[in-house]
């Protein structure tokens, strides 16, 4: 299998597509199969890779980079409409 | 025995290329060294758009430290400097600053050694010498310690983050790991990681001198473009799946490595210490790269995703592209593909892939920027002219 998404830390709780994976295809890292997406996720855009409760830091690169504005499923994507910054709030 | 060779330095500083170094103290004379730079290929000329028209204490601290920067680069085993005579950066004023110990420098001046076309003759005959005593001088065995690396990004790209920084990290970490020095600048490409980074200070000095120049480079950032400062995390980053301002700047910072912060150096101030520095310099690659070459660095790793070709002279830059498309679309301007991290390749073998390159080019290896004569000589001002 091919690797469709990268994780760049271990502490992450999301993983970036390398290229557009549809809904429903499984995601792959690391040569392993590890769920499958529940929606659309674009190419270099973020995937959760685990539950992600509301209010729940968004951790990549092992570091905190948003908050979850929602829950968040496994699978799903993760972008503006369901994080928020904790700085430079527009 | 060392794996790595160089030049060593009176000044105990350790070099990787014996160039000759051509430079102006001020652009009136760009045409001389542009002259020279036609009858010696071979001779680093380094033009450029400063030296004189400023005025500021800050405008000169920066004018005088780059070009003594240069100068001094251990890189450098030879100096024909082309003065004007009348300019602020004048020969008269930047010769008592310098430490040339054990290294040749010939000094002309267009307004006292004969007008331009007499000052090119005479500068070229004396790169041509000064390359003829450099070449006798024999590479030895250099250790690690003695090596300072430069991390850039620019031109990026929504992988340049996930892939060539994160490559570019894994280097760092391997280089600090064998006593090396790694210095990354670009503090607009800092904010909003003051809590990241100041936890990863060497002790609370470090960490308040990072919370400083974070703090001034997002005040800077607002002030300079108000309701547009929101930009620095541009429609752009945000379709290419960037969803927040500490995302994009982790993104950046990631290139030096997870590391220890030992330092934060001004923009172009040599470090005193050893390990992982942060300099507080600007973003624009050109300034950027200026700044990190008068800091020390020998050389530099320039991750790009959407392509550029730009070079330093004195410093060899291995360019690292963050996809394998642009890799291929300019084979003649990239040296490194981490695209390969998207295409199954583990990232330790792509770091051990680069760490060969790196003892390669520090061993006299030419990088591409070196081969195709990128270089480009531009460096921070903060004031206008008058």
């Amino acid at each position: 299998m091919i690797d469709n998404i990268l994780i760049i830390h271990s502490r992450d709780n999301v993983g970036v597509a390398v290229k557009a994976i549809a809904s429903g295809e499984p995601v792959v890292a690391g040569g392993k199969e590890l769920f499958s997406t529940l929606e659309e996720i674009p190419t270099s855009h973020k995937v959760a890779i685990r539950n992600i409760e509301k209010d729940e830091e968004i951790i990549k690169y092992g570091e905190p980079v948003a908050v979850s504005t929602r829950k968040i499923l496994k699978g799903q994507w993760v972008h503006t409409h369901n994080l928020e910054s904790k700085m430079w709030k527009k | 025995m060392s794996d790595i060779s160089g030049f060593i330095r009176q000044d105990g500083k350790v070099g990787i290329r014996n160039h000759v170094l051509v430079m102006p103290t001020v652009s009136c004379v760009n045409g001389v060294v542009n002259r020279i730079s036609r009858e010696v290929p071979e001779a680093v000329c380094a033009p450029h758009a400063h030296g004189c028209g400023r005025g500021s204490p800050r405008d000169l601290e920066i004018l005088f430290r780059i070009l003594s920067g240069l100068i001094h680069h251990p890189n450098v085993g030879g100096v024909v400097l082309i003065g004007l005579g009348c300019e602020v950066s004048s020969t008269s004023r930047l010769l008592p600053l310098l430490n040339i110990a054990g290294k040749k420098i010939v000094v002309l001046n267009v307004q006292e050694d004969g007008g331009s076309l007499e000052t090119a003759r005479k500068g070229t005959a004396a790169a041509r010498q000064m390359l003829e005593e450099l070449k006798s001088r024999p590479r030895v065995p250099i250790p690690w310690e003695k090596i300072m690396v430069a991390m850039e990004c620019g031109g990026s790209d929504a992988m340049s983050g996930v892939t060539a920084n994160v490559a570019l990290g894994s280097v760092s970490d391997w280089l600090l790991a064998k006593g090396a020095t790694v210095i990354c600048g670009e503090n607009t490409e800092m904010i909003g990681t003051t809590d990241v980074l100041a936890r990863r200070a060497k002790n609370e000095q470090v960490a308040a001198q990072i919370k400083q120049m974070i703090d001034r480079a997002e005040k800077l950032t607002r002030d300079i473009m108000g309701e547009l400062a929101s930009l620095v995390i541009s429609p752009g980053n945000m379709d290419g799946g960037i969803s927040t301002i500490a995302e994009k700047s982790i993104g950046c910072i990631f290139k030096g490595g997870s590391g220890t912060i030992s330092q934060v150096v001004d923009y172009g101030q040599p470090p005193t210490e050893h390990g992982l520095i942060l300099q507080d310099g600007p973003g624009y690659d050109g300034d950027s790269m200026a700044g990190l070459a008068a800091s020390g660095a020998q050389l530099m790793f320039f991750s790009t995703g959407r392509g550029t070709p730009v070079g330093f002279p004195v410093m060899p830059v291995v360019k690292v592209s963050s996809n394998t498309r642009v890799f291929n679309a300019m084979a003649d301007d990239i040296d490194i593909n981490a695209g390969v991290l998207m295409e199954g390749r583990e990232l330790l073998e792509l770091r051990d892939e680069m760490i060969q390159r790196l003892i390669r080019v520090i061993n006299g290896e030419k990088t591409k920027t070196e081969i195709n004569d990128m270089d480009v000589f531009t460096f921070m001002t903060v004031h206008p002219p008058f």
